[in-house]
């Protein structure tokens, strides 16, 4: 049972700000998939090796060779909010 | 106090583990081709790939892989077959894909151990394992602005994250510790292990028990350690402060705390939300590595010698004391270089001095590493064989190799321009006898009467008159014959 | 027939003849984009030239509509979604620089589903796109935006992404040819992830042949990418022999359970017929695992897909809110408000489910298990293949439905990709072709699959179906 206190946890995992009446959405929507989702359940996947990759590439690497960086300037050009070459944001308070 | 103090360190038992972070010296980071260098101008070493920027992905550098085997093999571990990257899921400024890719459950190496010096005794300390991950950026708070500024420069910086086993019994021997895994390591040349420039890295795990007790008490993490002095010294701190919640009947609780070196405290991290819940979940954008027999014979076989062999292998081919081979392995280069000159001058004890005291005294003086010394062998060799003959002093050869350190000139040169020759000729010494014995009749009167151990004030007086540059051991032979032989 | 009602091969055949120049057929696309682009709403940025290379081969100099999460460089590349607004990407995707390399000529960037979450192209942020054939139906999603264009002649072609059926449901929608490659065939680098395991980059084509030239393009190892193949690039075109004598083709007969639309199932057994009449020999088989496809995937890809989207949070680029409350002035403040107003509803709902699943205490319920049901699935393909050349199902289950219809039933909508979803779980190539009409003049599609990286078995069955029927000759009037 996926309940409003539940949503409100996992949006807080997200970082999304849910209002209560999308939480409560939210939840009825959840609880749905969740329960369809259930049907997994019924399978006996004891013996069976899980998938993360469907190709079966192995050893995928590349050299220590340097290559060119795009540099200060185009770097911060797609920055909401800079300051002398750096990525403004509000203060980070430890 | 104190005895009382003394009575409650007994009851208790310190158990300390240590993460150890490196930061490897590979030329490029470890999933694209931007420089590792260090101290460049904001953003300027950055690619879409380490800013983290929609539709991008990593791809290793098999020199990081190759690094990680030999710290792994090092460090005495089993390397797995298998190797993969997870995600590790959470949100900070300064990670900028809002996930690390780091190693969950099949990290590189594992179980494995360092043999440590500590006190009198070696001790093993389990290494649990070593993993490769990606560092994040660096954020600067200017509180006058309110903002904090980030820096990706260091994104996507290749580092191996090494955990130990909670084996460290005190402060101290954590300390041996990592100053252990640190040569160790710099023998391996795949890290400068720089805490300065913060290349090594450490966090401390501490919590303590009653003697006796199976389980571990809980632990509190320690941050914010930034010299090996910091970290025993925030462990001596911790430890105390824990028992004395526990005598006083409170539970130590598990957390983060950060070590503020100028009130030399642990200060709590009021952290906003539980435990992180991180998600770990394998790496889509990578595939495995599968790491063979053959891979690791053929990474094992490019190992350098450990500390531990060099100093068994110069204790055994050049019958050097424990205390001497301990000293010259604390730096590879300068065993190393202890080495080339013994091939030029067999005489492994003089040699061994010279290094470890007056060069060595040279180079932390001016803070130097042999390679920016631009000393050789032949320089150092040329100047213990003159010692030997006698035409120059040890306080005069001292005296040249600070001139060595700073001029470019040859040995020769330096001697001839300073005048640094030693006097050994038999006529100008007796000259100096001379004076020397008629203006210390006393002296000489109780050398006389048998103290013999007044020669070496008249020898220092003749080397005052000499400036130094008198033979001293022949200015001592010739005075005794003088006084007493008649 | 005006130029942009042609396809690309009979394109390249005037322009090699130089009876047309690329600038003649550039400006026949162009005032069709002018004319019906209000209807449609096919593109969510438009460029007023062609977004070209000056160094191409000038081999290819064909309009192009790339679907908008897939980065063109100083371009705005936006997911059809707010978060990303005004973000161009200081890079191209590789297969954009492939493209612009044979001289392709972009004429801007494809509406879709905000983060290719979705079946309908409701969710975009630029609003819905319409289908050609009936202005009050959905052409489908997410890439909604790149079928619409190609069925409306607003581009020759175009490039899509499919991660549960994305290209190919689209374009059974719209009437159009769609493939997804073998995974691992095309580049990822410069696609907007959602499901990185699943997500493939494809063409979207008038006809079969133009899906062949298209993939020549895009197809081949990237070393900036891990997880493409290092296999080499066949001339897909050549497979277009007609000859498909003998050949092996399975029917699931888990594609034909009660309840399919009885129009959906005519056609597809006519189509059986016409290419049985050419030869290939069909056989019922079965892969036990279909009904666990769609739930694998909405917990493998959602849970790839909240972890691809954290990075979406105001720091760097794109939209970057702070609450109206003053109080909440705090960093945590900043991406709580950003994502909230930046994403839509199905993208917070996919995000949270995903989070959810991968969460403490959930992992091995949920996302480990599904890893395990999709071992299962690509095995059932693995012992189908053993036998059989290449399984045919229809595309969808219903034909394009109503706008705002399935708005608000996610399951209802996630239940759509159920003939999809099976290739992308399993990895391996699947086209769309279409096979007829609904009495409503709906486009009805065939899926074809077949084994990794054997396109060109596809490409045979396809093309030998279409040559011998009419329906990629029927165009939509606007």
């Amino acid at each position: 049972m996926i309940k409003k206190d539940d949503v409100q946890y996992i949006s807080h995992l997200s970082r999304i700000y849910i209002d209560d009446s999308e939480a409560e959405t939210l939840a009825k929507n959840l609880e749905d998939i969740l329960s369809y989702i259930e049907k997994l359940k019924m399978l006996d996947v004891k013996d069976v090796k899980p998938t993360s990759h469907v190709l079966p590439l192995k050893n995928v690497f590349r050299e220590d060779a340097l290559k060119e960086s795009l540099g200060q300037e185009n770097a911060i050009k797609i920055a909401v909010e800079s300051e002398k070459g750096f990525f403004k944001v509000p203060q980070v308070i430890e | 106090m104190a005895q009382k103090e003394g009575r409650l360190m007994k009851q208790y038992e310190t158990v300390i583990g240590l993460e150890v972070h490196l930061q490897l010296n590979t030329k490029t980071k470890i999933f694209c081709g931007c420089s590792t260098d260090f101290g460049k101008s904001p953003n300027s070493q950055t690619c879409p790939i380490c800013l983290g920027l929609p539709g991008t992905l990593p791809v290793l550098n098999k020199k990081v892989l190759e690094s990680a085997m030999k710290i792994g093999l090092a460090l005495n571990c089993k390397i797995n077959s298998l190797v993969k990257f997870d995600r590790k899921n959470y949100y900070y400024p300064d990670l900028p894909k809002a996930y690390q890719i780091s190693q969950y459950d099949f990290p590189i190496a594992h179980t494995g151990y360092l043999d440590v010096k500590t006190g009198e005794n070696i001790k093993r300390i389990n290494v649990l394992r070593a993993h490769m991950e990606e560092d994040a950026g660096k954020l600067i708070h200017d509180s006058s602005i309110k903002s904090s500024l980030v820096d990706y420069n260091r994104t996507g910086t290749p580092l191996v994250e090494i955990v130990s086993d909670p084996d460290m019994r005190s402060p101290q021997e954590a300390y041996d510790y990592l100053t252990t895994l640190k040569l160790a390591m710099q023998y391996l040349d795949v890290s400068d292990c720089d805490m300065e420039k913060g290349s090594l890295r450490c966090d401390a795990n501490v919590s303590i028990r009653e003697f006796g007790q199976k389980e571990l008490g809980t632990k509190a993490e320690l941050k914010n350690l930034n010299s090996f002095k910091a970290v025993k010294s925030s462990l001596e701190f911790e430890v105390k402060r824990q028992i004395d919640l526990v005598e006083q009947g409170e539970r130590v609780i598990q957390e983060t705390r950060l070590w503020d070196e100028g009130k030399q405290i642990t200060v709590s991290m009021r952290s906003k939300e539980k435990a992180h819940d991180y998600r770990y979940f394998p790496e889509p954008d990578l595939v495995p590595f599968m790491v063979d027999a053959e891979n690791i014979e053929s990474v094992k076989a490019t190992l350098p010698e450990s500390p531990a062999e060099k100093q068994s292998r110069l204790i055994k081919d050049y019958e050097l004391s424990d205390y001497d081979s301990s000293v010259l392995v604390q730096d590879k280069e300068i065993a190393d270089f202890f080495e080339s000159c013994i091939k030029k001058y067999n005489q492994p004890k003089k040699v061994c001095n010279w290094i470890t005291g007056a060069f060595k005294q040279e180079l932390n003086a001016r803070k130097l590493n042999l390679k920016d010394a631009n000393i050789t062998e032949d320089d150092l060799v040329c100047l213990i064989e003159k010692v030997e003959q006698g035409t120059l002093s040890n306080l005069a050869a001292k005296d040249v190799l600070k001139i060595k350190f700073d001029e470019k000139k040859s040995i020769d040169d330096i001697i001839k321009d300073h005048g640094f020759s030693q006097v050994s000729d038999d006529e100008t010494l007796k000259k100096v006898i001379d004076e020397v014995i008629s203006e210390n009749s006393k002296v000489v009167e109780q050398i006389k009467s048998g103290k013999e151990g007044a020669i070496g004030f008249l020898v220092g007086q003749s080397m005052k008159k000499t400036q130094g540059k008198a033979n001293p051991k022949k200015i001592g032979e010739m005075i005794k014959r003088r006084i007493i032989d008649g | 027939m005006k130029l942009s009602e042609l396809t690309a091969h009979e394109l390249l055949d005037l322009l090699k003849a130089k009876k047309e120049t690329a600038d003649s057929i550039f400006s026949s696309v162009k005032n069709v984009i002018d004319a019906t682009e209000a209807k449609i709403n096919a593109y969510a940025h438009i460029s007023d030239k062609p977004i070209q290379s000056k160094n191409s081969s000038q081999k290819f100099q064909i309009p192009i509509a790339i679907k908008d999460n897939i980065c063109i460089k100083d371009y705005p590349t936006t997911c059809s979604s707010h978060i990303l607004k005004d973000f161009k990407p200081p890079y191209n995707a590789t297969v954009v620089d492939k493209l612009l390399n044979s001289g392709a000529l972009i004429t801007g960037h494809a509406n879709m589903d905000e983060f290719a979450f979705g079946s309908s192209t409701e969710t975009s942020f630029f609003g819905p796109t319409k289908n050609p054939w009936n202005l009050n139906c959905v052409p489908g999603g997410s890439s909604g935006g790149s079928a619409a264009a190609v069925g409306a002649h607003e581009a020759i072609w175009a490039l899509g992404s499919d991660t549960g059926g994305s290209i190919r449901q689209p374009a059974s929608f719209c009437g159009v040819v769609g493939l997804k490659p073998t995974y691992g065939r095309v580049s990822r680098y410069g696609l907007i992830a959602f499901a990185s395991s699943l997500d493939q980059i494809g063409p979207l084509t008038k006809d079969v042949e133009d899906s062949a030239l298209l993939l020549n393009l895009i197809a081949g190892h990237d070393k900036l990418d891990s997880t493409s193949a290092n296999i080499p690039v066949p001339d897909y075109t050549k497979s277009l022999t007609g000859d498909i004598k003998n050949l092996k083709i399975g029917i699931p007969k888990e594609y034909f359970i009660e309840g399919i639309d009885p129009e959906i199932k005519e056609s597809i057994l006519q189509a059986i017929e016409v290419l049985k009449k050419q030869g290939a020999c069909f056989e019922e088989i079965s892969l036990p695992h279909t009904e666990y496809a769609v739930a694998t995937y909405y917990i493998l890809a959602t849970a790839e897909a909240s972890s691809n989207l954290s990075r979406f949070d105001g720091v760097q680029y794109g939209l970057r809110c702070h609450p109206k409350d003053k109080r909440r002035t705090s960093l945590i403040d900043m991406y709580e408000e950003t994502r909230h107003q930046g994403f839509g509803q199905e993208a917070k709902r996919r995000i949270m489910l995903g989070t959810y699943s991968l969460s403490s205490g959930y992992y091995d319920a949920y996302y480990l298990r599904a890893q395990k049901v999709r071992t299962l699935i690509k095995n059932d393909f693995n012992e189908a293949f053993k036998e059989f050349d290449a399984i045919l199902t229809p595309t969808s289950p219903t034909t394009a439905f109503k706008i705002g219809e399935k708005a608000s039933d996610p399951l209802s909508m996630y239940l759509s990709d159920i003939y999809t979803i099976s290739a992308n779980l399993a990895g391996i190539p699947a086209l769309s072709l279409p096979c007829g009409f609904s009495k409503e003049g709906l486009p009805i599609g065939l899926q074809i699959m077949a084994k990794p990286f054997d396109e060109e078995m596809i490409f045979k069955i396809a093309h030998s179906y279409e040559q011998n029927t009419e329906w990629h000759k029927k165009k939509v009037a606007l």
